[in-house]
């Protein structure tokens, strides 16, 4: 069975027209101002999903991620979480919680203390909320620091108190606001996959935001592309990055080509588009597009073949260009081959040995070309 | 050369605020101290010895010889000074207190306006030093006086018929340090309060907490150093104040500073009065550096 992106994911309750969501955002507005930063935004969290808010700065992503956490309330619509409508609940009475950005420890309280914050508040008994605090600390590996104050701690063991203080309460669902942001790429790349694991341990819903889309394409089982307050695309990371659904996801997310041009013919499960340079393009569609409709072609950059020599295709999903640009990420290699119209097309080569002979160098004449179902047809 | 030059400057600035202790405090009260060892006598300045330095080393370590601790040992054996010290401590705790009390909510609040309307009201609590301290520590008078306006708006209303006596009390005294002492409780307070991150106060109510005990487990706290800060510029000035017992207490008060004042000016007794400020003095600072000290050492145990 052909699957995108090459992942079986055996937890698909979205899939699932059976299963009930856990939280139910329903057209929800909310207004500062004359500003709209949520807009009409409906959405359904299933139990036990790393779910992730992705989007640029300013694209109402926090702003519903503290509606969840009660900091906000909806303008208009509501949330409902496990069966409960949460309008008017305040934050302190809702089954979830937080790991903020700044990750917000009390500064005036030793890393025990502030794991122990919420339990204490609880009024659990103190044998209860030592042991507690005990797995938490085991949980994020602090167990020798447990007597520091937060800023004797780096950065990255901070971030592991926020999220042992957030994981205390067993909270039915853990919101984490930017929690990798203020880490080095190392360390932010780690603490993905130990996050992943810890939600897979625990078994609690994650409800994450964040604009760093490999760490949403890494961490999230399903990810909703956020823009203008709007959810523009629900969808695993797979699906996002091969079948985005719009001219901003395939933009938003990795590097794309975009090809404008218009229908010719629509054949058997694949659709003919003149492109505006006039290439002649044929890709697969399950989509039937009407003749003389705008409709562009989305291809990803390793999906583009450099050749010296025309495909037999050609000139089908082919054109001729020069290198115009080379950049060498190490791992792989990026070209930027300038067409005869001028529009530059980005393929990339893996570099699956170490020592090429006669490596393609500066204003060299190629070919590109690509398959049928190497990209995606978008209506405009 | 020029990191040379850079070194030189770092020193410098170093050495301006030692060399300000040193001028005007360190020297001044080393003055005081060799006062309040020396003898009252008819002269100018009414107190012996007198140095000078015609006798040269020699003359002067003679001269010493005649210190004594005669004054020292005069203010145990009068149970005024030790009730005026008591006296004065308790006004200025108490004063302190109510300040606290009034000062805290008006930097709470000033703190949660708006960041545009925060320098108004910054201006606004710094405003009455436009005016003489004096001149504030009068109207008062005015105010609070059997037929001041205060009596005369509560009588005018009906609250009361017969005027309440408050001016030349105790009372009086607490209206007055509260009013004059304010701004440097509330500033401290904001100061700490305003650099507070407001996602601790989030983080507190998403682990459970009500806004009521965020506040008292998380801001309080957190507001600490400036409560302490703000008390300690209350209290030490007050303890030593002067003026507003003068103007605004009654003949029964008794203060410290008022005590001092009538050794040095109608007794002419300069050398019991320095004594009496050098007391106060380490009344004052020997507290402060043991709370310091233990403030230090339990920073130092976290690390």
């Amino acid at each position: 069975m052909k699957s995108l992106g090459s992942i079986r994911r055996s937890f698909a309750p979205w899939a699932d027209p059976a299963s009930k969501p856990f939280i139910s955002v329903k057209n929800v507005t909310k207004k500062f101002g004359d500003f709209t930063a949520v807009d009409d935004l409906s959405l359904d969290i299933y139990t036990r999903e790393f779910f992730a808010l992705l989007g640029a700065s300013g694209c109402g992503k926090s702003t519903l991620l503290r509606m969840l956490a009660g900091f906000e309330q909806p303008t208009s619509g509501e949330i409902i979480l496990d069966g409960q409508n949460l309008a008017g609940i305040p934050p302190y009475r809702r089954p979830v919680n937080m790991m903020f950005q700044s990750y917000a420890l009390f500064p005036h309280m030793t890393v025990e203390s502030n794991i122990a914050f919420g339990l204490k508040q609880d009024g659990m008994p103190k044998a209860d909320i030592a042991e507690r605090v005990g797995q938490m600390l085991k949980l994020v590996k602090l167990e020798k620091f447990a007597q520091r104050k937060p800023h004797q701690l780096s950065g990255g063991q901070r971030q592991r108190v926020a999220l042992a203080r957030s994981l205390a309460k067993r909270p039915k669902v853990l919101l984490l606001d930017e929690p990798l942001g203020a880490l080095d790429k190392k360390l932010r790349e780690e603490t993905q996959f130990e996050l992943m694991d810890l939600q897979q341990e625990l078994g609690l819903t994650f409800v994450i935001v964040t604009h760093d889309q490999e760490e949403a394409m890494t961490m999230a089982g399903r990810i909703a592309v956020m823009s203008h307050g709007k959810v523009v695309q629900v969808a695993t990371p797979a699906e996002i990055y091969e079948a985005p659904n719009s001219r901003f996801v395939a933009d938003f997310i990795g590097d794309v080509n975009l090809f404008d041009g218009t229908v010719t013919a629509a054949e058997g499960g694949a659709v003919r588009i003149e492109t505006a340079g006039g290439i002649p393009v044929r890709m697969a569609s399950p989509e039937k597009l009407a003749d003389g409709a705008r409709a562009a072609v989305a291809i990803r950059p390793e999906k583009i073949r450099i050749s010296r020599q025309p495909p037999a295709h050609a000139p089908v999903n082919a054109a001729e260009g020069e290198i115009w640009d080379i950049g060498y990420l190490g791992d792989m290699t990026v070209f930027h081959v300038r067409l005869k119209d001028g529009k530059v097309v980005k393929a990339s080569s893996l570099n699956a040995v170490r020592a090429v002979e006669d490596p393609l160098g500066y204003d060299q004449q190629v070919w590109v070309s690509f398959g049928e179902d190497a990209g995606v047809v978008l209506k405009d | 050369m020029a990191k040379l030059a850079s070194a030189l400057v770092g020193r410098l600035v170093i050495i301006v605020p030692y060399a300000w202790l040193l001028f005007f405090f360190l020297i001044p009260f080393f003055i005081v101290f060799r006062i309040s060892l020396s003898e009252t006598a008819i002269a100018m300045p009414p107190y012996t010895p007198v140095f000078d330095l015609a006798g040269g080393l020699a003359g002067i370590l003679e001269k010493m010889r005649e210190f004594s601790a005669d004054n020292y040992v005069w203010l145990t054996e009068d149970v005024l000074y030790f009730n005026a010290y008591v006296s004065s401590l308790i006004i200025a705790a108490i004063s302190t207190f109510l300040t606290l009390l009034i000062g805290f909510p008006i930097a709470y609040g000033m703190a949660k306006a708006p960041r545009s309307i925060r320098p108004t009201l910054l201006m606004l609590v710094i405003l009455p030093f436009w005016t003489s301290f004096l001149i504030r520590v009068y109207a008062w008078i005015a105010i609070l006086k059997p037929e001041g306006l205060l009596n005369q708006f509560l009588i005018t209303f009906g609250v009361i018929d017969q005027p309440l006596i408050i001016l030349n009390t105790n009372t009086a005294i607490y209206i007055g340090i509260v009013y004059s002492y304010l701004p440097f409780m509330v500033l401290p307070i904001y100061s700490a309060l305003e650099k507070m991150d407001h996602s601790l106060i989030e983080a507190a109510q998403d682990l459970g907490c009500t806004p009521v005990s965020a506040f008292w487990r998380v801001t309080f706290p957190l507001s600490l150093p400036g409560v302490v800060a703000g008390c300690l510029l209350v209290f030490i000035p007050a303890v030593g104040e002067f003026v507003i017992p003068d103007l605004l207490g009654g003949s029964e008060t008794l203060m410290i500073g008022k005590t001092l004042w009538n050794e040095f000016n109608a007794n002419r007794d300069w050398p019991v009065s320095s004594a009496v400020a050098t007391v106060l003095l380490l009344i004052l600072v020997i507290p402060i550096v043991y709370f310091q000290n233990v403030q230090a050492k339990a920073d130092g145990e976290g690390k």
